[in-house]
Order: C-alpha cells, then structure tokens, then sequence
C-alpha cells in the first residue's frame, strides 16, 4: 500500500534490519487502543452477518404470503401467533408480520443497496478523480467544474429529482446514490493526487516510460487510498441514512422490496395510534447501523489521520 | 471585485443553465413527453393540442428552446390535479416553506453557538462530552427519524404538542404565518427544532473547534492575564472570532434548509413547498415536479451568489485570489 513504486524493481536481498510491522497491522493496533471503536465495529460485524445471513436465521419468510396469518395483525412485542404459537419478540405489522424477520429483511435491503452505491461511486470517483489530477489543466479543471457545480446542490435534492424522474426501484435507488456520491470522492483523490503528482518516485516512474495508465493506478493510486477510506467511512452512513429518507418519502425502494426506511414508512402512519413498535423498532436498527458505522469511522480517522483534532 | 462578481454571476447562471438542460432531458428525453406532461384522463383532443402547444411534434432542440421561453416566461405548466399554472400553486405554499426554514435558522443558531462555546471551553467536563454526543447523533442520525422521536415524544407520548399540520395562520406583511397565534405557533415548535437540529450539531461542532483553537491564542491569553472577567473574554473576544466561519457555514447550509424542509415537511404534515413536491410525486403532478425543481434550483443558487458576494466584500483576499486563478 505504501511502496507501489518497488512492484517494478526487484526487492533488495539480505536480511532486513529492524522489523517493522506491516502498516495494516500498525492500523489494527492503533484502532484497537480504543474501546468503544471496537465496541462499534463488534456491532456492525454483527449486523453486517444479521444482514447477509438474514434467511437462514429469520424466523419467518415476511415476504411469503403462506406464512402470513392476518389473525396475527398487530399484535404487541411478546405476544404469541394463534396460529403457530410463534413468539413475536418485537410485535407484528397489520398484516400479521413479524417485526423481527421483518427489520433483518429490511437491513439486508438497505446495507446491499449502500455497499453496491458506494462500491461503484468510489470506483467512479476514483478513476475520475486520479484522471483529472494526473493529466491537469482542462481535463482538470472541467471535471472540477463539474463536481462543483454538483455539490453545491443538497444531495437529498439531487436524489429526489433522479426518483422522481425515474420512478422507484432498488437499482434506480442505486444509481442516484451513485450519482450523488461519487463527486465527494473525486474531489478527496484529486486533490491528496494532486500532492503525490509533484513527489519524486512519479517521476521515477515516468523516466521508467510507463504507460499512464499503469502510473495512474500502480502508483500514484495506492497512496491516495488514506483520505479515500476516511471520506468513504462518512458517506456510507450518509449513503443509509439517504437511502432511508428516500424510501420513507415513497420514492426509493418499492413496497415489494422494503428497506429499513420503507419499513419506517408503514408503520407511521400507526404511529400515532399507539402502534408504535412497526415503526419504532425498525427505526432502532436503522440507528444502530448508523452509530456502529459512525463509531469505527471516526476511529479510523483518527488513525488516519493523527492532525485532526475532535 | 467587478470581474469576480461578473465572473461569479456566470457561474450561477451556468448552474441554472445546467440544472434547466439536466431537468429539461429527464422529462423531455427519457420516456414519453406526452405521458409526462399530459394528463393521463386527457382525450385525444386535448392531447393533440397540448402536444402541438408545447411543440413535443419538434426537434429536441427546438422543445428546449420553448421549454426555456416559457420558463423564462415563468410558465412551466399546468398541474394536473389542480388545474392552475404549477408555478403558482408553489408561490402559494412558498411562505410555508420560508416560515419553517427561517425559524429553525434562528434556533439552530441561537441554541448551537452558545452550546458549541460552552462545549469548547470545557472540553472534557460531562456537559462538553454530552453536548459533543448529542451533535454526533444530531447530523448523524436521519431527519425523518429524529421528527418520528419527537412526535413519538411530545404529541403522542406527552401530548404536549400537535403532531402536525400548520395551526391558525394570520396575515403578516402579505403572508400568511403561524408563529403570531399561540396555536400555530404550537404547531410550528416541533417541525422547527426537527429541521434546526443536523445545522445545530454541524454549528455546535464548528463553534466548539473554533473556540479551543481561539482560546489558545495570545489575545485571549492576554485578556484573561490583563483580569478581564471571564465573561467579558468570551462574549468579545472568543465569540467574535469564532463568528466569522459560522457565518459562513449558515450561509453555505441556508439553501439546503430548503430541500431538507421537504423531509421535515412530510413527517409534519407541513404544507410547504417541499411536502407539495412529494404530494405531487405520489400523485405524478409533474409539471409541479418540474415547476419545483427550477425554483428550488433558483433559490440555492441565489443564496449561493449572494453569500459568496457578501463574504467576498467582509473578506477581500478571496475576490482576489479568485482573480489570480
């Protein structure tokens, strides 16, 4: 990660002399001295597993209509199915649904549509980015242009008028996560590529006649990669939580495919009947995830980087 | 100054210019303009008219020339369900909007600034630590789930307060506001500290960095050592300097107070602007939608230009180094 530059010249022989750790290792360390940020990372693992794994331990299909009974509809967290005498932890919804299987359904749904959003949007900003510093003047300064003018835009508005325009659906969700995250990326690497452009071992490499290409990515990439997981470790709990709002605005997900926020949305409107766990347990996990994410970023940040005060 | 006003005035116009294009290709170029600027429930009459009208039979680049004459024109449709000029019915839900967004910029303020100086001056005490937490949950945490809370809380819970809707509204200088009645203004309490509360935390973050930067420096050093009481150096001397980058941030965050209305005005039920974009979404009024779009894009750039010009004037080296570049 550090060293790109040596993957072209043979690694000198002999014995090294003090043993360093690897800067993985140094990072895992250092992020470990503080306990609530593992506390955090132990929760996101978790709910990252719930997530994944969420049909194998769910206690019921909630999208199988089969297992639905709307005897069962509304029913208060602890109470019994009549049907099945199945225990519903945290209640069920109107149509006879268990909130339990419900929420780790809807986590699956909404931390796949943020890992896909910010898998393609670093992908695209990265590229974007790496191109606009390494080759400059016009190139440079067009695609800025272009960023600028994105982020001086709210990003919920952005993603608003894409739905709106586009309809609803977990892709089209996607693609207006994308579109609206990956200027923040582009912006981070060309500018932290911009300082590693002017640095010794590029012109090294340049004097080597490499393609640009193989410069761009093999060298000057790998050392724009800190700032990259700090920014990255922001947005995706800003990816969440957008995706959440979009989809309790009736705009995001759709009704057959029910993130978190969708599931926030149903329930609201009991809300102020008295139903309150449809909508208030969903909204815990969603926080959950939030706060799990957001306690191992801003450890990672201060690992990342030691000049950031608060 | 001239030559980067000039220069900064085209770049707003550039902003609308590329937001009118992006608008202009998403209803125009992708799918069928027809269904999306004619009524469903029209007959083949009226859609033939409507479509020699707005000149959908024409070249793409002669429809955009229209669609920019007409909006130009202020005439960006008709909506469907209320059979008015969509830009009307905007400008009446408008004082709504600008009432929510204004209200929680005084809150948002009034309550961040003294709690971020409080919380940078006593870092490490339990009441700096819990102001610091609840600012991470504050900008953390999504909108329409901290408006869920406090409904949960004040309306259902307590029943304290309203859970939404406007109240009673009086005319006040041509609009028509709550905050003047004892009911509206109970309705308005909640949405407003709902919309104040992401620009608080991000204003309670900055005022509480800038104070203990600030609090290192030798003026203050030197106020405290000359025996000015400690209220005296904070009112004057810290909150002065800490000032100048919360200015900034307000006006930077003031245009997205706009868009975020939208989320604070659907969990509220607050007829503004913003709940008419997702009322006309849900019910595809999509001249509204566009109507919508071109305000709202007017008004942050709007902000955007006038805060840069302002803060151009009160900082004279950024005009400069603006024209170097």
């Amino acid at each position: 990660m550090t060293d790109a530059a040596t993957d072209d010249i043979p690694a000198p022989d002999g014995p090294v002399a003090v043993k360093i750790d690897s800067p993985a290792k140094r990072f895992a360390r250092e992020f470990a001295s503080d306990p609530i940020a593992v506390v955090g990372l132990i929760l996101f693992v978790l709910i990252a597993l719930i997530a994944i794994f969420a049909p194998l331990i769910a206690p019921q299909d909630p999208y199988d209509l089969a297992q639905l009974s709307i005897m069962d509809g509304g029913l208060q967290p602890g109470e019994s199915s009549f049907g099945t005498g199945m225990t519903f932890w945290l209640g069920t919804d109107t149509q006879g649904r268990d909130m339990v299987s419900a929420i780790m359904y809807g986590l699956r749904i909404s931390l796949f549509v943020a890992a896909v959003s910010l898998g393609l949007a670093i992908t695209i900003g990265t590229v974007i980015g790496v191109t606009a510093a390494y080759f400059g003047g016009k190139i440079d300064s067009f695609i800025m242009r272009i960023v600028d003018l994105q982020l001086s835009f709210p990003a919920i508005l952005i993603a608003l008028i894409l739905l709106a325009l586009l309809g609803r659906g977990v892709d089209k969700v996607i693609l207006a996560l994308v579109i609206v995250q990956w200027a923040y990326y582009a912006r981070t690497v060309r500018s932290s590529a911009i300082v590693e452009r002017r640095k010794d071992y590029i012109d090294a490499a340049r004097s080597l006649a490499l393609s640009d290409r193989r410069i761009m990515f093999r060298h000057l990439l790998p050392n724009c990669v800190p700032p990259l997981i700090v920014v990255a470790t922001v947005q995706i709990a800003q990816a969440i939580a957008l995706e959440a709002t979009l989809s309790f605005l009736g705009v995001g997900v759709p009704i057959t495919e029910p993130s978190l926020g969708l599931l926030i949305a149903n329930g609201y409107d009991y809300l102020l009947s008295g139903r309150y766990w449809i909508s208030i347990f969903p909204g815990i996990a969603l926080v959950l995830t939030i706060i799990a994410i957001n306690l191992v970023g801003d450890r990672v940040r201060d690992v990342l980087n030691p000049r950031l005060d608060t | 100054m001239i030559v980067y006003l000039i220069r900064r005035f085209g770049q707003s116009v550039l902003s609308i210019a590329a937001m009118a294009v992006l608008v202009f290709l998403g209803v125009y170029a992708i799918g069928n303009p027809i269904d999306v600027l004619i009524n469903p429930e029209a007959t083949q009459a009226e859609i033939a008219a409507t479509t020699a009208r707005l000149g959908l039979d024409r070249p793409l680049y002669e429809q955009f020339g229209i669609f920019v004459w007409n909006a130009l024109h202020g005439d960006l449709g008709n909506s469907f369900v209320y059979g008015r000029p969509a830009v009307d019915i905007i400008l009446d839900r408008l004082p709504a909007t600008m009432e929510l967004a204004f209200v929680a910029l005084i809150l948002s303020v009034g309550l961040g600034v003294p709690l971020g100086v409080w919380a940078g001056l006593r870092p490490d005490s339990i009441a700096g630590r819990t102001i610091m937490g609840g600012s991470i949950l504050g900008f953390s945490l999504p909108n329409f789930w901290q408006g869920m809370l406090l409904i949960l809380i004040f309306a259902v819970l307590l029943g304290w307060l309203p859970a939404g809707g406007r109240g009673e509204t009086t005319e006040f200088l041509g609009m028509r506001v709550s905050f003047l009645t004892l009911d509206g203004l109970s309705h308005l309490i909640l949405p407003a500290i709902n919309l104040a509360l992401f620009k608080m935390s991000l204003i309670i973050r900055l005022a509480r960095a800038n104070t203990r930067e600030v609090c290192l420096q030798d003026y203050v050093k030197f106020a405290r050592a000359k025996g000015l009481s400690g209220r005296r150096v904070v009112l004057v001397h810290i909150l002065k300097n800490i000032m100048i980058p919360v200015v900034t941030i307000i006006g930077l965050e003031l245009g997205s107070m706009v868009a975020f209305a939208i989320v604070t005005e659907t969990v509220f039920a607050w007829p503004g602007m913003g709940k008419l974009l997702i009322d006309s979404i849900n019910l595809l009024d999509r001249p509204v939608i566009v109507a919508y779009l071109m305000l709202t894009v007017l008004i942050i750039v709007t902000i955007n230009f006038v805060v840069d010009v302002i803060y151009s004037l009160l900082d004279p080296r950024i005009g400069l180094s603006e024209m170097k570049g």
